[in-house]
């Protein structure tokens, strides 16, 4: 058999629609609505027959499919690679690509080490952090709010949060979209990934090594895992857990506060509800999430025959779940274009839904809160001060350049 | 339908109607309770969907879930014996008439 993108292709079943469309087109990564629109338009699960795979776009469908981990795991890659017919580039993450109960066990080393109670306990650092940025920003003219803030901001305070000595603004960002880029085909993109993951994965893995982090770290914390006299966990197993942090904890978070940047740049009137109402700041984090969708594709296989939405589903087909479509279904949302901070869009799927979803939701809604509640107490307006370019990924939809002036209260 | 009443920590009553198979956290936010906050959605990350079973049903809700009690650690109210995150709890036809206590703070 000839795999197409290390995946069995497979043959639609009747009736769902086909649609002659490169998902990861580089232009339709930088503007993705139209794609959105059409590929919910054209029905709950369409067949993409350039990469021969399924793609969901409406929020009912895509909800349950990324939610049922029975019959669409995760441990055959979340890319479109399938891990059971071809070696994947990397060994596995053995929390995000595994199923239960392996998935189980690391889960919930990971979880306890990201609690809430844990974040609460990170949070005076958050802002105190938050608080210099903003306040060096503020004595700037126009700056670019990506690499000066929406990266700078997570850099300084997540690393430190880890317990890591050794901090690389460039290697920790690229890192993320190395891994984040690989879950899509073999275009130039991924390519640019595997190669620029080379570079980078050295560092990570001298970095994250046990005697380099402090011992009273995030990292710490799942490295005593290892230790503890009936752990569940091996060493090696624990340095996995702690790179993941850093895999999927920095440029998520980046990418997240450069959208609420150019969210509040492009919609002045609600940065004035904000600073009006700071307590609007959590609620405002979920509409950020929901309106720029940071994680926009994300992949199942079906691990034995099933269906979508009444339509039979073979084993072994990949499943791309469009979570950015998703979270701008009008039939979910009402008026899904407009950015209301005080939307509460329970149930958006920015972060994934049911077994899977972001373990480090957490600390990135805490990291988010400092920056955008000390922002509210000093900055009267965001300023656009030249165009925002957006940058393509396979998987996370990002600002590349984000020109912007802050203006003081 | 399954009925649900939320006993808020000021003392407010309000029932609900909910479907079977629906959870108790979600029934409170399509119904605008305000003392559920429920801001992971449901994928037992946050612990501000806590609540307290009124004793009598306490039997009839059944044990915390796997994991339930490490996030339960995290809740911002007191924790007791009858606590649980409302959105494991699932609907069912014999919970019709669960009475559920919130606590004074979710966040």
């Amino acid at each position: 058999m000839t795999l197409i993108e290390g995946h069995k292709p497979i043959t639609p079943a009747d009736g769902i629609p086909v649609w002659d469309v490169d998902p990861y087109d580089e232009d339709m990564l930088r503007a993705p609505e139209t794609f959105y629109a059409e590929l919910r338009a054209k029905g709950p699960v369409v067949f993409i027959p350039a990469y021969s795979i399924l793609a969901l776009g409406q929020y009912e469908t895509t909800q349950k499919v990324f939610s049922d981990h029975e019959n669409f795991v995760s441990s055959r890659g979340v890319g479109l690679n399938d891990f059971k017919l071809e070696e994947p580039w990397r060994p596995p993450s053995i929390i995000l690509e595994v199923d239960p109960p392996d998935h189980t066990r690391t889960r919930r080393i990971m979880a306890k080490a990201l609690s809430p109670k844990v974040v609460r306990g990170l949070a005076d650092m958050f802002r105190e952090t938050a608080e210099e940025i903003v306040d060096d920003l503020l004595t700037k003219g126009s700056f670019d709010a990506v690499t000066d803030l929406a990266e700078r901001f997570p850099v300084s305070v997540f690393p430190r949060a880890v317990g890591m000595r050794d901090v690389d603004q460039r290697n920790l960002v690229d890192y993320g979209a190395c891994v984040f880029n690989a879950m899509g085909p073999d275009n130039r993109l991924r390519r640019w990934a595997l190669e620029r993951n080379k570079q980078i994965a050295p560092w990570i893995m001298a970095a994250c090594a046990r005697d380099r982090l402090t011992d009273d770290g995030l990292g710490a914390m799942i490295y005593a895992e290892a230790a503890a006299e009936d752990a569940a966990i091996t060493e090696a197993e624990a340095a996995m857990l702690v790179r993941s942090f850093l895999s999927a904890g920095v440029d998520t978070t980046v990418t997240g506060i450069g959208n609420a940047l150019w969210c509040f740049a492009t919609n002045p009137g609600e940065w004035d509800r904000l600073r009006a109402d700071p307590k609007l700041a959590r609620p405002a984090i979920e509409e950020v999430l929901r309106f720029t969708s940071p994680v926009h594709t994300f992949g199942r296989t079906a691990g034995r025959d099933t269906e979508i939405a009444g339509y039979p589903v073979e084993e072994g087909t990949k499943v791309i779940c469009v979570l950015g479509a998703a979270n701008s279904d009008p039939d979910k949302w009402g008026d899904p274009e407009a950015f209301r901070i005080d939307r509460r869009p329970l149930g958006h799927m920015a972060f994934g839904a049911g077994i899977h979803g972001c373990v480090g939701q957490n600390i990135a809604r805490g990291e988010m809160e400092a920056l955008l509640s000390v922002m509210a107490e000093k900055v009267a307006r965001i300023e656009p001060a030249g165009e925002a370019v957006w940058r393509p990924n396979n998987a996370i939809h990002a600002l590349d350049k984000l020109p912007l002036k802050l203006i003081p209260k | 339908m399954v009925k649900v009443t939320f006993i808020e920590h000021d003392g407010t009553e309000t029932t609900v109607e909910a479907a079977e198979g629906d959870s108790v956290m979600s029934a409170a936010i399509a119904n605008g309770i305000d003392g559920i906050v429920a801001e992971c959605g449901g994928s037992m990350m946050c612990a501000t969907c806590h609540c307290y079973v009124d004793d009598a049903w306490a039997d009839r809700t059944g044990p915390r879930k796997e994991g339930e009690d490490d996030m339960l650690e995290s809740a911002a109210s007191e924790v007791k014996e009858t606590s649980r995150l409302s959105c494991q709890i699932k609907l069912t036809a014999d919970l019709d008439g669960l009475v559920v206590h919130l606590p004074e703070e979710q966040v």
